[in-house]
């Protein structure tokens, strides 16, 4: 910075000094806001098989949720929500249309009430195989997602193989599927 | 319907600013008096900044109205608000989100352009003309934003059966009104920046710009502090952690636009009183709102985590980004271009008010730097490739090797005369500061040996600074002082007074962390706590487990404490509630946690002596600030008002031209 009592008229360089350190701030936000991959929190769980977590059923209308043991005929989507979330509402439709595709959707119903639940699936549609209700967040912690809604996608074994997290938009609908196929293989 | 009137309000409004640009810009190519239509465009300016305005603010309370009647049809409703909400955090819903508080700073702004439009006369027409062109090319920035990225009045289909209720950390009366606070401040920067930007484009940098901005570098400054001093309260007692204080990225994005706003309000002090340091003004206006725009960037773009984290999301960062290059970029090549013209004005002396101020101006622009290199120092690293975060070890020294100084010259610097003076006649009148200090720096030293460097320097400068600034007064007439200098010392000892809370805080506090059965008795200081029960209760959107504690203060007669952990429903969130109970000498701090599988309670506790010091000096430079803002606009309509009547008087009597 120009010493304001001695300098008549600050020097040419002092002026465009703070042009250029605006310059180098603006660079670097720049290049940390294309670097986000510090704040993505991504399951350490991915090729790991799910954990045996006994949970109760949310519903009378869809089974409950068998997490790990059995070995099932496909690969299948654990889908994490709940009532309150309205992000999941936004999902619900897609999960139809997924549904409609022939996956097999298991959904845990996180920190929820059946008789909520219920409501939520009359409104939104019931696109689920089976819900399980976790009323201690105990299957989140396990598999390390971070909020509601997340989606896992699960293989035959019960290994993960696929997280997603946020609400299931349209423009990912062909990810999930392509996913869901390379599930098919074993890993 | 009220949202899609909303909606048409706010493009209506974004129509505006931008016919207030055009217009403006237009009407400034063109040379003085040689066209009548570019005359009248300029004419122009002043009603469609008012209108802006005006759409902008009913814009915003079709907002308010959906949150009050919980319109869950509206996503923005939805996302953020429930009906069993209390009504006030209803309300407090419409800004306690991203696009409501992008609406409310529009408004803010566009209400702000208004004001200037109705009452600033002071400037010449041109200079008013392009900075409400300024103002509204900034506006359009927001309007853009909120019309492109993100519409606060989209619809939900289908709607949802109830909402997703406020974060329950921000159902807190005093953090309703956080953020607004620190929003009007935000953009009384913007107005400063504005004028900065007139001043320069029409080349009009001298003390009639000075004085005209000053009122809103003053007004945002105010602002600034109370939010800054609030938000320090509500994290000391609502996060639970006992500190006021965390250095997060986010409380330095609202230190950095104080620090150069508390510098820009005393260098246009100077440039009001004694047209020096023109330059040096224009710069710090710029770079004042250019950090409150940093601050908004920091806290949006998530680039940083925070305790703030629940406003985060990149997308808008980026477009806050590209708002920040275009007009700071803008602002600083137009500042390039035009400063050479800009003469420093009038020269002063090494000993005198002006020096004074250029020495205080340059050390809070340090602890500015360093505040900022602070925050942006793990995304330096990181682009190296190492992870690092800097705390109180780096921002404490760092920020007092600058601080500490300046307060010694704060104490010295009001009582200086402008452009020339000596140390010989201001001796006398700093003995008694002098000795104060000295003599807290013994005592200290000899009843608590252990004391840091700096809670000890920092509470002995704090007392003599206290006594300093209230010698300006001495040898006045009280009655006949001018605000503005009752200002001065309310706010100078206001800081005194916030440095002594700070270092006691610092060094006099004790901390006890203790699992306790019901019935056990734990002392912390000169308290003895008996925690008595644990019992649920319950409020209207959370249930919570109740700690009933009996105080007794050096066996004194017990108070009753009753931190609470709150489990809320809509999120499903727990807080702690910590409770607090404040003597003239400090405060108790107490707050309960989990229960052990031994049946015994998590309890943390703390005595700190004169914590509250800390945000009644808040207060009390906050309220200075006031004092100064009501006697400069006070003294304003005055100089107004015998303007007009010596206009009127040679209407009267017209000698020779007009103008």
């Amino acid at each position: 910075m120009s010493a304001p009592d001695t300098a008549k008229r600050p020097s040419r360089w002092a002026i465009w000094l703070p042009l250029g350190l605006f310059a180098l701030l603006c660079a670097l936000v720049a290049w940390g806001l294309a670097n986000p991959g510090s704040t993505e929190v991504e399951s350490r769980m991915i090729g790991q098989p799910l954990p045996a977590i006994e949970l109760p059923q949310a519903v009378e209308e869809n089974p409950g949720v068998t997490l790990a043991g059995a070995r099932e005929s496909g690969p299948r989507l654990l889908n994490i929500w709940a009532s309150w979330c309205v992000p999941c509402i936004v999902e619900a439709p897609v999960l139809e249309e997924l549904k409609a595709r022939g996956v097999a959707i298991d959904g845990v119903a996180i920190r929820d009430k059946s008789e909520d639940i219920e409501m939520f699936l009359q409104r939104n549609g019931n696109p689920y195989r089976g819900i399980a209700r976790d009323d201690v967040s105990a299957v989140q912690m396990a598999i390390g997602s971070s909020g509601v809604p997340e989606t896992f996608v699960i293989d035959a074994d019960g290994i993960i193989r696929y997280q997603h997290i946020g609400p299931i938009m349209e423009r990912d609908i062909a990810q999930i599927m392509a996913r869901l196929k390379d599930a098919e293989e074993p890993a | 319907m009220i949202a899609e009137i909303g909606l048409v309000l706010l493009w209506l409004a974004a129509a505006l600013a931008m016919l207030q640009l055009l217009s403006g810009a237009w009407s400034l190519t063109g040379k003085d008096g040689t066209d009548e239509l570019r005359a009248e465009t300029a004419g122009m300016v002043r009603p469609v900044a008012v209108m802006q305005g005006v759409l902008a603010a009913l814009s915003f309370a079709m907002l308010a109205w959906l949150f009050v009647r919980t319109d869950l049809s509206v996503l923005l409703v939805a996302l953020n608000s429930h009906s069993d909400k209390p009504f006030i955090f209803k309300l407090a819903g419409t800004w306690g989100n991203h696009e409501g508080s992008m609406l409310l700073w529009a408004t803010v702004m566009g209400l702000a352009g208004a004001l200037v439009a109705l009452v600033e006369r002071r400037l010449p027409e041109k200079t008013i003309v392009a900075t409400l062109a300024a103002q509204a090319f900034v506006s359009l920035g927001f309007y853009a934003f909120l019309l492109f990225s993100s519409n606060p009045f989209e619809r939900i289909s289908p709607v949802p059966a109830d909402g997703n209720g406020l974060n329950p950390l921000l159902q807190d009366i005093g953090l309703a009104f956080h953020p607004p606070t620190l929003y009007f401040g935000y953009v009384g920067l913007s107005v400063a920046f504005s004028f900065a930007v007139g001043a320069l484009i029409t080349r009009e940098v001298g003390p009639a710009f000075a004085r005209a901005m000053r009122p809103w570098v003053l007004g945002a400054w105010i602002f600034l502090t109370v939010g800054i001093t609030a938000g320090s309260y509500w994290a000391y007692y609502e996060l639970g952690w006992g500190g006021w204080w965390f250095w997060d990225p986010v409380e330095n994005a609202s230190l950095m636009p104080w620090l150069a706003a508390t510098a820009l309000l005393h260098s246009a002090g100077v440039l009001a009183a004694r047209d020096a340091l023109r330059t040096w003004t224009i710069m710090l206006g710029v770079v004042a709102f250019s950090m409150s725009m940093v601050g908004t960037f920091l806290v949006r773009s998530g680039i940083l985590t925070s305790v703030h984290a629940f406003a985060v999301d990149p997308e808008r960062g980026s477009f806050i980004l590209v708002l920040l290059a275009i007009y700071i970029g803008g602002a600083l090549t137009l500042f390039g271009l035009r400063a050479a013209t800009v003469t420093e004005g009038k020269q002063f002396a090494a000993v005198s008010r002006e020096a004074s101020l250029v020495f205080n101006n340059v050390a809070l622009t340090a602890i500015l730097a360093i505040v900022l290199l602070g925050t942006l120092y793990p995304l330096v690293t990181e682009a190296f490739g190492t992870r690092v975060s800097i705390g109180p070890p780096y921002f404490n020294p760092m920020g007092a090797v600058f601080a500490l100084p300046m307060m010694v010259v704060m104490a010295i610097g009001p009582l200086l005369r402008w452009r020339d003076d000596r140390f010989g006649r201001v001796g006398r009148a700093l003995i008694l500061p002098g000795l104060a200090t000295i003599a807290v720096l013994v005592a200290t030293l000899v009843l608590a040996p252990g004391i840091g460097v700096l809670p000890l320097l920092g509470l002995a400068l704090a007392v003599g600074l206290a006594i300093a600034s209230v010698i300006p007064l001495f040898g006045r007439n009280l009655r006949r002082t001018p605000l503005p200098i009752w200002g001065m010392v309310v706010s100078h000892l206001g800081l005194a007074v916030a440095v002594g809370g700070m270092a006691s805080e610092s060094a006099f506090s004790t901390e006890r962390l203790v699992a306790a059965q019901v019935g056990d008795t734990v002392t912390v200081g000169p308290w003895s706590i008996e925690l008595a029960a644990v019992e649920p209760v319950a409020g209207p959107n959370w249930t919570a487990l109740q700690a009933d504690m009996q105080a007794s203060y050096e066996g004194g007669a017990p108070t009753q404490m009753l931190p609470q952990s709150r489990t809320f429903t809509s999120p499903p969130q727990t807080t702690s509630e910590s409770a607090l109970h404040t003597r003239w000498n400090g405060q108790l701090y107490t707050v309960i946690g989990e229960l052990g599988e031994d049946g015994r309670w998590q309890l943390r506790l703390w005595w700190k002596p004169f914590v509250p010091l800390i945000w009644l000096g808040g207060l009390l430079v906050a309220l200075g600030g006031a004092l100064a803002l009501v006697g400069r606009i006070i003294s304003g309509w005055r100089r107004q008002y015998q303007a007009r009547r010596i206009a009127m008087r040679r209407e009267e009597r017209p000698v020779g031209d007009l103008r």
